[in-house]
């Protein structure tokens, strides 16, 4: 359980970081290295050269836009769990925080690491592809940025190319004063890779009616799905065409198969749990108060 | 490459190769043996210790990542020599330690929790300890450590009056 040598480098800028990954094919980023590290210990990742990008000023820190929050790629999962903007404006990630790993490798573990990684069953991916965020990127032309849709391509796989970086990611933050959220998942045992989550998001108006969902799978294809639900809009989203919305949207899904669960199982499970996790959301934006008070 | 953190207090370095984690580091350069090697890829969290106050897997950060970090280990917590933590003789108290290879970290990832609340409920303390693995205990004990060590810390942080007389420490937790 030792990693093979590499050079270690630890850039001054973004900009470095990008030429000195556009300049080496085998050079690869670290930053809190909660996965990269065990792949490195098993020798399943040998590279040359490991770009150090954790303390770069640039990809740090929380901070508010017209309609969304930018979240700095090295910004670690247990600050963004606690943090007040992220749980007031952001509900489904905090939400979604506590189910990534345990408390100590969320202390290290990055927000930018875990969707550059692109672990099909992973909770942050999930949570960008559910809210259509957008994945900003550093390569060596300047900043660039596309859906987290696009981005994700397959398991472990993303459209980054060389010499990028992911730099922060900005989800959008619904203009609405009734939102609830809801995250579930199922694994074998707890904080270990989910067969299958779903990750809701609901807004209701002061009479109880939906006027806006949005619902994601994860860990059942071989990236982060989101489903088309929205004939729920303008009903109170009672069980039944919850349930009704959620087998249409998911009928012709694929699932994948493997020694943890079969495909027939995860299809059955993410039905169940995709009915649980908008239910959790409706009675989440239901407790809060109506007439407008935010 | 030339490494610098303060290590219980103390500033160390040494020259290290960039794969060679914390966890190898505080082992073999340092000769801190209190902090132990189990799965060496995550999993366990026998590796835990301490980094700036935050309890970390020091098998999954190399020791120049760490350069500049403030670490505590085990070694750091015992107020003198031959001398126990109020969480290490909590341990000692309720049998929760058998074997004693995850107990280090088990008793960073308690202390972590304790530095921030001196009453955390035991969902608080079943996730504070969710990342370290115990083939002996069944956790049972592990918890009930835990409770105990809180309780003793509230009592010893209480000011004296506020105590009745025949309050005793069980019937305080």
């Amino acid at each position: 359980m030792k990693p093979a040598p590499f050079d270690y480098v630890r850039p001054d800028s973004l900009a470095q970081a990008c030429q000195l990954l556009a300049a080496d094919e085998d050079a690869r980023v670290i930053a809190g290295g909660q996965t990269l590290v065990p792949m490195l210990a098993m020798r399943l990742a040998r590279p040359a050269r490991l770009i150090d990008i954790l303390r770069l000023p640039e990809l740090a820190g929380i901070r508010e836009e017209k309609g969304a929050v930018v979240v700095g790629a090295t910004t670690r999962q247990a600050q963004a769990e606690r943090d007040p903007v992220i749980r007031a404006s952001v509900p489904m990630l905090a939400r979604a925080l506590p189910w990534v790993g345990h408390p100590p490798t969320r202390n290290r573990g990055t927000i930018g690491g875990s969707i550059a990684n692109a672990d099909p069953s992973a909770e942050i991916p999930l949570v960008a592809v559910t809210l259509g965020a957008e994945i900003m990127l550093a390569t060596t032309a300047g900043p660039t940025s596309m859906p987290a849709d696009d981005f994700f391509v397959g398991p472990m796989l993303t459209a980054i190319g060389q010499g990028e970086c992911v730099s922060a990611v900005r989800f959008p933050v619904w203009p609405r004063h009734r939102i609830g959220t809801g995250f579930f998942e199922i694994s074998a045992r707890r904080s270990d890779f989910a067969f299958v989550a779903a990750a809701a998001q609901v807004a209701l108006d002061d009479d109880g009616n939906c006027v806006d969902v949005a619902l994601g799978l994860g860990g059942v294809a071989d990236r982060p799905l989101r489903l088309d639900i929205s004939s729920l809009v303008g009903t109170k989203l009672d069980a039944a065409s919850v349930s009704d919305a959620v087998n249409a949207a998911s009928a012709g899904l694929e699932a994948m198969s493997d020694l943890h669960a079969s495909a027939a199982y995860r299809r059955r499970v993410a039905g169940v749990l995709c009915s649980r996790t908008v239910e959790q959301a409706r009675a989440n934006a239901a407790a809060k108060p109506a007439k407008g008070a935010r | 490459m030339k490494v610098s953190l303060r290590i219980n207090g103390v500033s160390r370095s040494a020259d290290v190769e960039p794969r060679k984690t914390l966890l190898d580091v505080l082992r073999e350069d340092f000769l801190l043996n209190g902090t132990h090697a189990g799965c060496e890829h995550g999993v366990c969290g026998a590796c835990t210790v301490l980094a700036d106050g935050e309890p970390v897997r020091s098998c999954l950060m190399f020791a120049v990542q760490a350069d500049g970090y403030e670490i505590t280990t085990i070694e750091g917590l015992a107020p003198a020599p031959g001398e126990l933590s109020v969480i290490q003789d909590a341990f000692c108290e309720t049998h929760g330690l058998q074997c004693g290879y995850c107990t280090s970290g088990m008793i960073l990832a308690a202390h972590a929790l304790l530095q921030r609340t001196v009453t955390p409920t035991r969902e608080d303390i079943v996730e504070a300890i969710s990342g370290n693995i115990c083939r002996c205990t069944g956790y049972g004990q592990i918890i009930e450590a835990v409770e105990f060590a809180a309780a003793r810390l509230r009592i010893a942080n209480t000011p004296r009056p506020a105590l009745q007389a025949d309050q005793s420490i069980v019937e305080a937790k």
